[in-house]
């Protein structure tokens, strides 16, 4: 017989319930066993009522993020053998976030803000195809290479308290997103970017907690883009005192 | 009637009062913050002996006399601890707000570090020979 686990599931039923609501589940436990996984075990087996999301199965859709133990983490990158110690293992749909049903959150709110810095790159100016490509060496590469490797999974969000207290801040992975295209040697956009990091939403309403670029999976460190562009922001100011009205 | 009609009703959870309570690394951010205020009061004092100063050896006299006050020598020992705290943290967070590259590799985040601490300890020293030799 396999050892079985206890995993506490906060569920949410639009039609039904007013608020969230936990239910506990025994799920036999083995050793290569994601999270994810067990909340397949808990839909094939126990309760096909439950809800939530997952598509890649390999860290690297971002669909799967959910609050494990009260921290943001990827459901399939998180594992039952891990939590063996602590004795429980209690899922929540991430914070800071809507919650739409049981684990599935409404993001719509983070996919806005993406898409409000205008995350592609915008050329100094067009290039005939005929051209040829845009170069780029290794050494340009490298300067932006780990802020693009955001999945989108929004754990940064659910563990910014500023983003849950003040829900303009643009946060952490649309900053860090919006530094890899400033940062890139073939973008030409990065003044009409900066007027976003130096809004009061922008880089200023980070505090510098700094539990985003500790949950990240991909190890995007978006908080050091929101220091960095601190930096340029106060330099913009700085700039902008000296320079006349255009 | 429209039988597709949607049954969505999003959830929003309260932030509490107490989030930084939540983990330990909220707590630590919280902690981290609060000492800038043992800072900020030391600052003060230290403005404070300088007016004095200004205005005659006598008054700065009397200043000095305040702080052999068990309350001031017990408020600086706690200042000192909440100062180095405060020191300590801002040093390890400081290699996400500088970003060097040696080439196409990006700079480990231990030498930024030390760096800091190497730094901290030749002002101390020089600070300490001026004050000795002065
Ligand atoms: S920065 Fe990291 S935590 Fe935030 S959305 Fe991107 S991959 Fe996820
Ligand atoms: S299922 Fe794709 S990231 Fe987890």
């Amino acid at each position: 017989m396999a050892e079985i686990m206890e995993i506490e599931v906060l569920r949410y039923r639009p039609e039904e319930d007013n608020e969230p609501w936990t239910q506990r589940y025994q799920v036999p436990f083995t050793h290569e066993m994601s999270i994810l996984e067990a909340l397949t075990y808990i839909k094939d087996h126990l309760d096909s009522t439950l809800s939530y999301r997952w598509s890649c199965r390999m860290a690297i859709c971002g669909s799967c993020g959910m609050m494990v133990n009260g921290k943001p983490k990827l459901g399939c990158k998180t594992f039952l053998r891990d939590y063996v110690s602590a004795g429980k293992i209690k899922l929540e749909p991430l914070a800071n976030f809507p919650i739409e049903r049981d684990l599935v959150v409404d993001m719509s709110d983070f996919m806005q803000k993406l898409e409000k810095i205008k995350p592609y790159i915008i050329p100094k100016e067009e290039k005939d195809l005929c051209d040829g490509e845009y170069i780029q060496t290794p050494k340009q590469l490298a300067q932006y290479k780990q802020f693009s490797q955001c999945i989108n999974c929004g754990l940064c969000y659910a563990a910014c308290p500023q983003y849950a207290l003040k829900p303009e801040f643009l946060g952490p992975a649309a900053l860090a997103l919006l530094y890899r295209y400033n940062e890139d040697s073939r973008d030409g956009a990065k003044a009409e970017r900066m007027k976003l990091v130096n809004q009061e939403s922008g880089v200023w309403s980070c505090t510098f907690v700094g539990f985003c670029s500790e949950v990240c999976p991909k190890g995007v460190d978006p908080a050091a883009a929101i220091q960095l562009y601190k930096a340029e922001s106060a330099k913009d100011y700085v700039i902008a005192m000296f320079k006349p009205e255009d | 009637m429209d039988i597709s009609q949607s049954k969505r009703k999003p959830y929003v959870r309260q932030v509490k009062k107490s989030w930084w309570l939540r983990n330990s690394f909220y707590t630590g951010y919280m902690l981290r913050e609060g000492t800038c205020l043992f800072v900020g009061a030391y600052t003060v004092i230290l403005l404070c002996g300088l007016l004095r100063l200004s205005q005659g050896p006598e008054a700065f006299a009397g200043w000095l006399h305040a702080l052999h006050s068990p309350l001031a020598i017990l408020f600086h020992l706690v200042a000192l601890v909440a100062c180095l705290f405060h020191a300590k943290t801002w040093f390890s967070l400081a290699p996400k707000a500088v970003r060097l590259f040696k080439g196409a590799e990006l700079m480990p985040e231990k030498p930024i570090i030390m760096a800091q601490y190497i730094g901290l300890a030749a002002v101390s020293v020089i600070v300490l020979l001026i004050a000795i030799l002065a």
